[in-house]
């Protein structure tokens, strides 16, 4: 059974997670932060708001809800998530990138617990996450398979591959959320390959669309409650996001896609989020 | 070693392999209710109907979209399902991506199941003729690489792969083909087959080139003594069998329905050249896309007859006498 959090702590727990973020991949020397902290709300309403049913004492628990984690580069993220869930000790954050670690440059399945795909080429994740959840219909299962995507992999054709095979298979166990923070390597994702107009193109697709704050952790959490009346449409949820966000340096700058902070501005990145945990403004 | 009766070599009964392929698959159902297929709208042409239409609940359409029915797979095969991916050769390279990442390097038990390999699928022509897959595939890392030589062998391999944990891909023909095998032949995954005995020189064969090896063989039989090795698993590779091989004869010649580029041939060079060097040549296709024929036509204008492992003997037998780099 999982502890039960009050917004105000889910809130300092996201902080702690974006220090660890920082720290993990200060240490490594390479990384994608921006799109680490700018899912970290995400993550952490997920892992502890409730949302997800699982064990971290139980990685392979077969009745657990099931998190893909398709855009694998912002694993940092989720690496820190798991560690502070108890999958495992949070000193491995430190190896992160480093020759022998369990903690790979992009998730691998078969090397740390809590991962449920080795994700990295875009496009690819959601696919298996439907196949999690094409099982889940066939076992007449309860649990969910819920899948994180960036916007910039929805220019991979397989992504819609995957999207009209959801729906076509009627798998309303299968939630997709959209990392929109509308960033990727070479800029604005509207200037580079269009995405917009995102929420048309899954409503044709036959999905229900939700549209959320991706930084409001409550939002988030009340999103999951309002689809058990959902049947057989899948589901996505377009998190609205700000790439880097909770450091005021890196926000909304592509520069920081595929960045790691080097130690001075590692430094005044911590500054920064400490002084959010002792002053929160809301 | 199984016995060549002249009635294989002369009037040979003839079954498809994508038949054997179907069959085992709809025993497997049978079997296993974690035996789920896929297909991507070529269901009849694989022969997967006859288990879509037993168990439709665990019978998946994916639709033109290979791709996606690769990722799913590896999904299904991740929650606990033993999954059949089925669609042909050629449609599998556009999902090598998730082939390497999703199935392989997640370690996924994903069984893909190739239809129409080589030059014999015929009047399609060059761009449903699957050349490229094996060495591509047989270069991914946790990949085993089946390519089966007549219906019984697809029927069996189809249920070793069932069993056996990990990616894996089986890869057969089109056409009806001579049955070499019968029902009891032994098959071991992994474990190349002496077809028969010889001295002189061995012909390692995969796929139809087996049959086309064996009357070669039976061609020469009064100049030359001829072992025939049926090489089905690509990876792991049978090193033990084919080193065996070649201390014996000091002669091999490799015979597959593929370019002589990345396939068996390169697989048992690579092994030789490491181990035991020894002449060898390579029947197979030249580094060229196929075109549309009937299927003798192709083998004969492509040079994977019979005939052209006899030449192809002749000439490692040449190099054999003319200089032996290893000594006794």
């Amino acid at each position: 059974m999982q502890k039960i959090y009050t917004i105000k702590q889910l809130k300092t727990i996201a902080n702690d997670i974006r220090i660890d973020i920082i720290k993990m991949l200060a240490k490594a020397g390479s990384g994608h932060a921006g799109g680490s902290l700018g899912v970290t709300d995400i993550l952490v309403a997920l892992y502890f708001g409730g949302v997800l049913n699982y064990d971290p004492k139980r990685p392979n628990w077969k009745e657990r809800d099931r998190f893909v984690l398709s855009n694998g580069h912002v694993c940092p993220a989720l690496y820190a998530v798991l560690a502070r869930a108890g999958y495992f000790s949070r000193a491995k954050l430190a190896t992160l990138r480093k020759i022998n670690s369990d903690l790979q440059g992009h998730p691998d399945r078969t090397s740390l617990p809590g991962i449920e795909t080795s994700a990295a080429s875009l496009g690819q994740g959601i696919g298996v996450a439907a196949g999690m959840a094409l099982a889940g219909k066939l076992d007449k299962a309860d649990n969910k398979v819920i899948c994180l995507t960036s916007d910039g992999e929805h220019q991979e054709g397989s992504t819609w591959e995957a999207v009209n095979f959801a729906s076509h298979y009627k798998l309303d166990n299968l939630i997709n959320i959209v990392d929109r923070n509308y960033v990727q390597i070479s800029g604005c994702t509207e200037e580079v390959m269009h995405v917009d107009p995102l929420a048309d193109k899954y409503k044709a697709f036959g999905w229900h669309v939700m549209k959320v704050d991706g930084h409001n952790i409550e939002q988030i959490q009340r999103a999951f409650l309002k689809f058990d009346h959902i049947h057989e449409r899948p589901i996505v949820i377009i998190a609205k996001t700000v790439m880097g966000k909770g450091v005021s340096f890196m926000e909304g700058d592509h520069n920081w896609h595929g960045k790691a902070p080097n130690e001075k501005q590692a430094k005044m990145a911590i500054h920064e989020l400490i002084s959010k945990i002792r002053n929160p403004k809301h | 070693m199984i016995k060549i009766s002249d009635k294989i070599l002369n009037k040979p009964e003839k079954k498809s392999m994508r038949d054997g392929f179907g069959d085992a698959l709809l025993e497997l159902g049978r079997r296993n209710p974690k035996v789920v297929g896929l297909c991507a709208d070529l269901t009849e042409s694989v022969k997967m109907e006859a288990f879509a239409k037993k168990y439709p609940t665990r019978y998946f359409q994916c639709g033109v979209a290979e791709q996606n029915m690769v990722a799913v797979a590896a999904g299904l095969a991740l929650a606990g399902k033993i999954p059949f991916a089925s669609t042909f050769g050629v449609f599998f390279m556009r999902t090598v991506d998730q082939i390497r990442i999703s199935v392989c390097y997640n370690q996924a038990n994903v069984k893909l199941a190739a239809s129409h390999g080589g030059i014999t699928v015929g009047a399609d022509g060059a761009t449903h003729q699957a050349l490229e897959d094996l060495g591509t595939m047989r270069g991914l890392p946790n990949m085993t690489v089946v390519c089966p030589a007549d219906y019984w062998q697809t029927y069996k391999a189809t249920l070793a792969i069932a069993a056996k944990k990990g990616p894996c891909y089986l890869r057969f023909g089109r056409g009806e083909v001579p049955m070499i095998t019968s029902k009891n032949t032994l098959f071991q995954l992994g474990k190349a087959q002496i077809l028969q005995d010889g001295t002189d020189v061995t012909v390692v064969a995969c796929g139809i080139m087996v049959y086309e090896a064996l009357k070669a063989a039976d061609a020469l039989k009064n100049k030359v003594s001829v072992q025939v090795i049926n090489c089905h698993t690509l990876k792991p590779l049978d090193k033990a069998s084919l080193l065996k091989a070649a201390r014996k004869t000091k002669a091999v010649v490799t015979a597959e329905e593929y370019q002589v580029y990345n396939g068996l041939g390169s697989a048992v060079a690579e092994v030789l050249s490491q181990n035991y060097l020894v002449p060898i040549e390579m029947v197979g296709i030249h580094d060229t896309f196929g075109e549309s024929g009937k299927p003798e036509e192709l083998m004969k204008k492509y040079h994977l007859t019979a005939n052209d492992i006899v030449l192809a003997i002749k000439k490692v037998l040449k190099r054999k006498h003319e200089c032996s780099p290893n000594s006794h």
